[in-house]
């Protein structure tokens, strides 16, 4: 039989983390994108690095292969930061890619294998139209029984909504609620794809309409423009447009060590003290509907190791691709019951910034962007930045000694949660 | 019927007979829609195919206006939505499938347990190869 209870051969410790601006990215590739996160890890490490003693590196990327026509991004991105000829691995996991590649490098470094490890994503996802985008993305679901008949990624999560709206009375106002919260977030995130509230969304598109001479829009809050078809069309019913996290380009990483030489690195080192990792059914194989079972699997293995629980967890980035997902994310991971109280935390302000239990104080995916391969380790610079008060404007004013990250790949086939720790 | 094998291709090989087919452990006679070769509860492999009586339920959908490739293909698009949706088959197990014959100019109005019964529809396979795409295949759906 299988254990249950795990347990990391020797302790493992975040001494750095960076990531490039997300957004749309003219004129650079994956493994530039990856050099510029590495760029601006290497200040973030307060006594300095040698290059020399990275001993390897593990890269999360989802889809090269279909944007960029590309493979070997391990390598590639060694190269372009000149670690050659340490080993250098890619990781495919779908949207969870680079957890899985923090989670592997940690493993190495537990092992006792490698001291200095160097891990995390990159994606660049605005190289095809959207057609094609969309064609990739979905091939992360299972193509022979999911993609094939017509499912899309916007389209599952949709799905789950439909079942999560009919047996909770779940409302589209209330996964609107999440949009609204993590774009308040994100607009003080200055390398946020769309660093802006709904609100500077609607005044940008008032200012444009009365630049054009067109009828200008009159909406008396935010969820009356959420609402209005013209400025937020359906995707896959009932997800509309701002329902959905972005297609974005972006990379990030982390500088992984040893937890007995960290203080080698810096004084206020993040330590990662649990580690969980599931897979999963395709969505019509599983018990429920409403609920991420993987992410739940993930999260007690997390817990186990980490020997806390949900109240414990200060603050926590989750995987929001689309507003329905973080709502049932904050229930997978215990936080609030599944149903009700989940779907009306965003709106009742228990998940706000300055809430009891903030989350997705980056923006999240959905306003922060989602570069697929990238944004496990993206979640994790931001906890690294908040743990140690470094987070500027959107500094969370509650003291973060544990915090937790949540990234599901694809639809829930794969789900990674770890647990940080600032001693 | 055990000379056939537990393959997607032979589950694809019914579907162009416009037959619906699932596999049913021998050992502890669970039902797998999709089939499988293993079955998940006893982990046995000794399986053999059933024909399903097509009938089933909607459980969760949405209506898409901008799928992937093969369903652009077919002519859906922004203007001409359809509908995807999982079904739970009389028998039991569930699988996703297009969802014909519901309103998809209004999806607000279309509800989870309305039934439905299996139908078929061709289309290019899923590939970002054209060569390989364009090959015509036969995928399951359901008419509500």
């Amino acid at each position: 039989m299988a254990r249950d209870k795990r347990r990391l051969g020797r302790g493992v410790a975040i001494v750095g983390a960076g990531m490039s601006s997300f957004g749309t990215r003219r004129d650079v590739t994956n493994r530039e994108l990856f050099a510029e996160a590495f760029a601006d890890m290497k200040p973030s490490v307060d006594k300095g690095f040698d290059h020399q003693d990275i001993e390897a590196l593990y890269v999360g990327n989802c889809g090269a292969e279909m944007w960029e026509s590309q493979s070997v991004m391990g390598n590639l991105c060694a190269d372009i930061i000149g670690l050659t000829p340490r080993p250098a691995r890619k990781i495919e996991d779908a949207c969870a890619s680079s957890s899985v590649a923090v989670r592997d490098g940690l493993i190495a470094i537990a092992s006792g294998l490698y001291d200095v490890v160097l891990v995390g994503g990159t994606e660049k996802m605005t190289n095809l139209s959207v057609n094609w985008t969309t064609m990739a993305l979905a091939c992360g679901s299972d193509t022979t029984y999911e993609g094939s008949v017509g499912f899309t990624f916007p389209g599952l999560y949709a799905a789950m909504a439909t079942a999560h709206m009919h047996q909770y009375g779940t409302t589209h106002a209330d996964m609107l609620q999440v949009a609204i919260k993590n774009h308040t977030n994100g607009a003080l995130n200055p390398k946020a794809h769309f660093p802006m509230t709904i609100k500077d969304v609607m005044d940008m598109r008032t200012a444009k309409a009365k630049e054009k001479g067109q009828p200008v829009p009159a909406w008396t809050d935010e969820m009356e423009f959420l609402n209005d078809p013209r400025y937020n069309p359906v995707i896959a019913w009932p997800n509309t447009l701002f329902d959905c996290c972005p297609v974005t380009d972006g990379a990030a990483c982390l500088l992984l060590v040893a937890e007995d030489r960290a203080k080698e690195f810096t004084d206020t080192p993040i330590y990662i003290i649990g580690t969980g990792q599931a897979s999963g059914h395709n969505l019509h194989d599983r018990d429920t509907l409403t609920s991420i079972p993987a992410a739940k699997a993930a999260a007690a293995q997390a817990y186990d190791m980490a020997g806390v629980g949900p109240q414990d967890i200060k603050i926590a980035e989750v995987h929001d691709c689309f507003t329905i997902a973080e709502i049932m994310a904050i229930a997978d991971l215990g936080f609030f019951p599944e149903g009700k109280e989940a779907a009306a935390a965003a709106a009742e302000g228990i998940t706000a910034r300055d809430g009891a239990k903030p989350i997705n104080v980056s923006g999240g995916l959905k306003c922060k962007g989602h570069p697929v391969g990238a944004t496990g380790a993206a979640q994790m610079v931001e906890l690294f930045q908040q743990m140690r008060g470094e987070a500027g404007e959107r500094q969370v004013a509650t003291d973060i000694d544990l915090a937790l990250n949540h990234n599901i790949g694809a639809h829930g086939t794969t789900a990674v949660v770890q647990i940080y720790e600032r001693r | 019927m055990k000379e056939i094998p537990f393959t997607i291709a032979s589950f694809n090989n019914y579907l162009t007979e416009r037959k619906f087919m699932a596999s049913k452990c021998e050992s502890c006679g669970a039902l797998w829609l999709p089939p499988r070769p293993i079955c998940l509860n006893c982990k046995g492999d000794d399986m053999a195919w059933t024909e399903l009586s097509g009938k089933g339920t909607l459980v969760a959908f949405t209506v898409i206006g901008v799928g992937p490739m093969p369903m652009i293909e077919a002519g859906y698009d922004r203007d001409n939505p359809y509908c995807v949706g999982i079904v739970e088959v009389e028998e039991g197990p569930r699988i996703s499938a297009q969802i014909l014959g519901v309103d998809v100019s209004h999806p607000e109005n279309i509800t989870i347990g309305t039934p439905v019964v299996a139908d078929y529809v061709e289309r290019g396979s899923w590939h970002f190869v054209e060569e390989v795409a364009k090959a015509r295949k036969v995928y399951l759906a359901f008419r509500a």
